[in-house]
C-alpha cells in the first residue's frame, strides 16, 4: 500500500543521501519524493510516497527516518486528511482534426497549454494524483509523446 | 588556534585521556598539535586496531573511545571498527583528515568520500568545512555518540580546515532541535507494564547491552528479586546480572543454556531490558514464546516491535524505567512452581562437556581462567568459538568485564579491544580469548602491546581450525572440511620474537599452572593451549530453528 509521509529535516548537505541510504540499505522504495527549502531557510521539506508491504514495514520506516539525527519531525498522512497536488508537463500528439477534443480535455481537467509546434502540444496538468490519473487516461487517448512528474507533495488539511 | 589546536583543545574539554591512532599525510597538523598536549596517544600497528581499541577502551569505562586516522586506507581501515562499535551501540569518536576542502571530489591521492562510506556504520557523520564549526561539532559529536542509544560518530576534518585559524569558542550546551531522546518511560505504559506483571506466574527477564551502556544493574537485580523472577542474558549483556546468583539462568539463544532457553519458551510474561531480539536469540520467529505476553523496554523506538510484536512497550532509558517499574509493583508474585520447573531443567541439562583424558578441552581452559582469577578478570574474545566459550563458561559478576563483538561478530576485535581495555585499568588482570584463526588478525598489535607496556594476556584455544566454521561444517555440511585447516606459526616463537612471552601447554594437567605464570610475568603473554581439535560448543540451536530444538550437547 502507499504512504504519503513527509518529513521536515535540517537543511544540509547529505541529509537527502542519508535518507535515501536508510531505505535502500533495507530494500524498501521510494515511489515519489519531492524536496524543498520552508519559510524558515535552514529547514527542507521533504513529501515522499512509500510502497510499504505492511503496518511493520511502515511503522519501521517512520522509526528510522526520526532516527537520523537531522531529521526533525515526520508526519504519516496515511490516517489524516490532507491536501495533496502534483504537476505534470506533458508532449501531446494531436492532428489538427482532433484539436478542438484537445482543447475540451485540456479545459475539463483544467490544464493549460503552454506551447504548440505543428502537431505537438505542452500541456502542463496540476492536481491530486486521483486528478492527475484520470487526465492522463484521457490525454493518452491522443497520444503522449513525453511526460514529467514532480512527485506528489502534501501538506495537512485544516 | 589552527583547526588542529582546536580540535586538540576541544577533547580536552571532553574528557579525553586517550587516543588510539595513525599518522598520515592529511593529519600532519593534528599530529603537530599533539606533539605539545598531554593527551596520552597510542600507536598501533593497523588503523583498525586503533579503532578496535577505542571500542574495547569504550566498553570498559563506559566513556567515548576516540581513535585517529588519515585520510582514504587510513579512514577505510577503521571502518570495521567502527561498524563493530555501531552493531553494538559503543560510543566512539572517530577522527579522519580529509583532503584539502578544495581537492574533494578531485580523486586527489588517498581521496576517499569517508562520509558517504560510513553513512550506515555511524549514528552520526560530520565533514567539517569551516573551521569556525570544528567545536560546535565535536561538541554535538561526543553529545550524539554518548546519550541516546549511544554508537560511533566520525569527523572528517580536510587538512587545510586543520591548519586555517578561528578563535576557540567552546559551546556551553549542545542545542539539538532534531534530536532529543526519550528518557523516561511513559508513565500510562509503566502502568500497563505492571499490570502485565501483577498478572504472570511464570515470568522471565531478558536482558541485554541496554542495562550496561545505562548502568541499570542495580534497578535490574532490584526487579529480579522483587519478583522472585529468573532472568537470563544475551551474548551483551553478560555481566548485567551476577552469574552466580540464584534466579541467573545464563546466556541464551543459539548457543544458550538449554534452561535458559526453555524457560523463555514457557514463560508467559518476558520482560525485555535493553534487548532486542536478534535472530540469534530468537530462532524460528514464529515459534518463539509463544505464550508469552511481552513487555519491551529500549531506548531506541527502532528496535520495538521490530522483529516480535510486543504487548507493552516503554521507551526510554533501562535504568530509569527499571525505578519507574520497581516504584510502581505492589507485592510479590507467587513464582514457586515456576522456579521449580526451571530447577528441574537445570538439573536435566547443565552446561557441559566430556572430559577426554589428558587432553585439553577449551571449555576446560576458561573454568581454570574463571577459577584462577576468581571471576574477577576482564575477559575479551575474539569471534566464534572461543567467543562462545568464554561467554559459556567464565561467571562474570560485573558490567563492563565481558568484551565482545556481538552484533557484527568481528575476528580480531579481541587483542586490540584488550589493549583498549588495559589502557584504562592498567591494574586489572585482563586477557583475550582467542582462537588460532582470529588472532592473527591483527596480531601486530603484539608490537604496540610490548613498546608500551600494556600487559595483555592472550589464551589462544588453539585447535588448528576455524573452529566455528568447521563445527557447521561437521553438522550442516557432512564434514566437508572446506578451507578452515590452519598451519601455524609457531606462536611461543612469534611472541617471543616481539618481545613478549610465550607458554605452549600441550597437557591438561598443566594449564592451570600455565595461566597462574602468564598472570605473574610482567609482560605481555601469549599462551598458545593445543586443546582438542574437533570440539564443539554445545548447546546449539541450528540457524532458523525453534529455540528449544538444541542440537548435540544435552546428556
Amino acid at each position: 500500500m502507499k504512504h504519503t509521509i513527509s518529513v521536515l529535516v535540517e537543511n544540509k548537505f547529505g541529509v537527502l543521501a542519508r535518507i535515501a541510504g536508510l531505505f535502500s540499505a533495507r530494500g524498501y522504495n521510494i515511489s515519489s519524493l519531492a524536496v524543498s527549502e520552508t519559510l524558515d531557510p535552514t529547514i527542507s521539506y521533504l513529501t515522499m510516497v512509500v510502497d510499504a508491504k505492511d503496518e511493520g514495514i511502515l511503522e519501521q520506516i517512520k522509526k528510522q527516518l526520526n532516527k537520523l539525527i537531522d531529521v526533525i519531525t515526520v508526519t504519516d498522512f496515511t490516517k489524516k486528511g490532507y491536501i495533496d497536488r502534483e504537476l505534470v508537463l506533458l508532449k501531446v500528439q494531436c492532428p489538427a482534426k482532433d484539436k478542438g477534443k484537445l482543447e475540451s480535455t485540456v479545459k475539463k481537467f483544467t490544464a493549460r497549454v503552454i506551447q504548440n509546434k505543428k502537431n505537438v502540444f505542452v500541456v502542463e496538468v496540476m492536481g491530486s494524483q486521483d486528478d492527475i490519473s484520470r487526465s492522463l487516461d484521457a490525454f493518452n487517448r491522443f497520444g503522449i509523446k513525453e511526460l514529467i512528474r514532480t512527485g506528489k507533495i502534501a501538506i495537512a488539511s485544516l | 588556534m589552527t583547526g588542529a589546536q582546536i580540535l586538540i583543545e576541544s577533547l580536552k574539554r571532553e574528557g579525553v585521556k586517550v587516543i588510539f591512532g595513525y599518522p598520515g599525510g592529511q593529519v600532519l597538523p593534528i599530529f603537530d598539535a599533539l606533539y605539545d598536549s598531554d593527551i596520552k596517544f597510542i600507536l598501533p600497528r593497523h588503523e583498525q586496531a586503533a579503532a578496535h581499541a577505542a571500542d574495547g577502551y569504550a566498553r570498559a569505562t563506559g566513556k567515548p573511545g576516540v581513535c585517529l586516522a588519515t585520510s582514504g586506507p587510513g579512514a577505510t581501515n577503521l571502518t570495521t571498527g567502527i561498524a563493530t562499535a555501531y552493531m553494538d551501540s559503543i560510543p566512539m569518536i572517530a577522527i579522519t583528515g580529509q583532503v584539502k576542502s578544495f581537492l574533494i571530489g578531485n580523486d586527489a591521492f588517498q581521496e576517499a568520500d569517508v562520509t558517504g562510506i560510513t553513512r550506515p556504520i555511524t549514528k552520526h557523520n560530520y565533514l567539517v568545512k569551516d573551521v569556525k564549526d570544528l567545536a560546535r561539532t565535536i561538541h554535538e559529536a561526543f553529545h550524539i555518540c554518548s546519550t541516546g542509544r549511544p554508537g560511533p560518530v566520525l569527523i572528517d576534518i580536510p587538512s587545510d580546515i586543520q591548519t586555517q585559524t578561528a578563535e576557540f569558542v567552546w559551546p556551553e550546551d549542545v542545542v539539538m532541535r532534531s534530536y532529543k531522546p526519550t528518557y523516561f518511560g511513559h508513565p500510562g505504559q509503566i502502568k500497563k507494564a505492571a499490570k502485565l506483571i501483577a498478572a504472570s506466574r511464570r515470568p522471565i527477564i531478558y536482558a541485554g547491552g541496554g542495562v550496561i551502556t545505562s548502568s541499570a544493574e542495580r534497578e535490574l537485580k532490584m526487579l529480579a528479586e522483587k519478583l522472585n523472577a529468573p532472568l537470563t542474558w544475551t551474548l551483551m549483556g553478560i555481566g548485567c546480572f551476577p552469574a552466580t546468583h540464584a534466579l541467573s539462568l545464563g546466556m541464551l539463544g543459539m548457543h544458550g543454556t538449554a534452561y535458559a532457553n526453555h524457560a523463555i519458551m514457557e514463560s508467559d510474561l518476558i520482560i525485555a531490558v535493553g534487548a532486542r531480539f536478534d535472530d540469534r536469540v530468537t530462532g524460528k520467529l514464529d515459534t518463539f514464546a509463544p505464550g508469552a505476553k511481552i513487555i519491551h523496554i529500549d531506548i531506541d523506538p527502532s528496535s520495538i516491535s521490530k522483529n516480535v510484536k510486543v504487548d507493552v512497550p516503554i521507551v526510554g532509558d533501562a535504568k530509569n524505567i527499571l525505578g519507574q517499574l520497581l516504584e510502581e509493583i505492589k507485592g510479590v508474585l507467587d513464582t514457586g512452581d515456576w522456579l521449580k520447573m526451571i530447577a528441574g531443567w537445570k538439573k536435566k541439562y547443565p552446561l557441559s562437556y566430556k572430559e577426554s583424558g589428558t587432553r585439553i578441552k577449551p571449555q576446560y581452559v576458561i573454568e581454570q581462567l574463571d577459577a584462577i582469577t576468581k571471576g574477577k578478570a576482564i575477559i575479551t574474545t575474539e569471534v566464534g568459538q572461543n567467543q562462545m566459550w568464554a561467554a559459556q563458561w567464565y561467571k562474570y559478576t560485573q558490567p563492563r568485564t565481558f568484551i565482545s563483538s556481538g552484533g557484527l561478530g568481528t575476528m580480531g576485535f579481541g587483542f586490540p579491544a584488550a589493549m583498549g581495555v588495559k589502557v584504562a585499568f592498567p591494574d586489572k588482570i585482563v586477557f583475550d580469548v582467542a582462537g588460532d584463526g582470529s588472532i592473527q588478525m591483527n596480531i601486530q598489535e603484539l608490537a604496540t602491546c610490548v613498546c608500551n607496556k600494556i600487559n595483555v594476556k592472550v589464551a589462544i584455544l588453539n585447535n588448528g581450525y576455524l573452529g566455528m566454521v568447521r563445527q557447521w561444517q561437521e553438522l550442516f555440511y557432512k564434514r566437508r572440511y572446506s578451507h578452515v585447516c590452519l598451519t601455524g606459526p609457531d606462536f611461543v616463537k612469534l611472541a617471543e620474537s616481539y618481545g613478549a612471552a610465550g607458554i605452549r601447554v600441550t597437557k591438561k594437567e598443566d594449564v592451570s599452572s600455565a595461566i597462574e605464570k602468564a598472570i605473574a610475568i610482567d609482560n605481555v603473554v601469549f599462551i598458545d593451549f593445543r586443546v582438542e581439535p574437533e570440539e564443539n560448543v554445545f548447546p546449539m540451536v541450528p540457524a532458523g530453528e525453534a529455540i528449544n530444538k538444541f542440537i548435540g550437547g544435552l546428556a
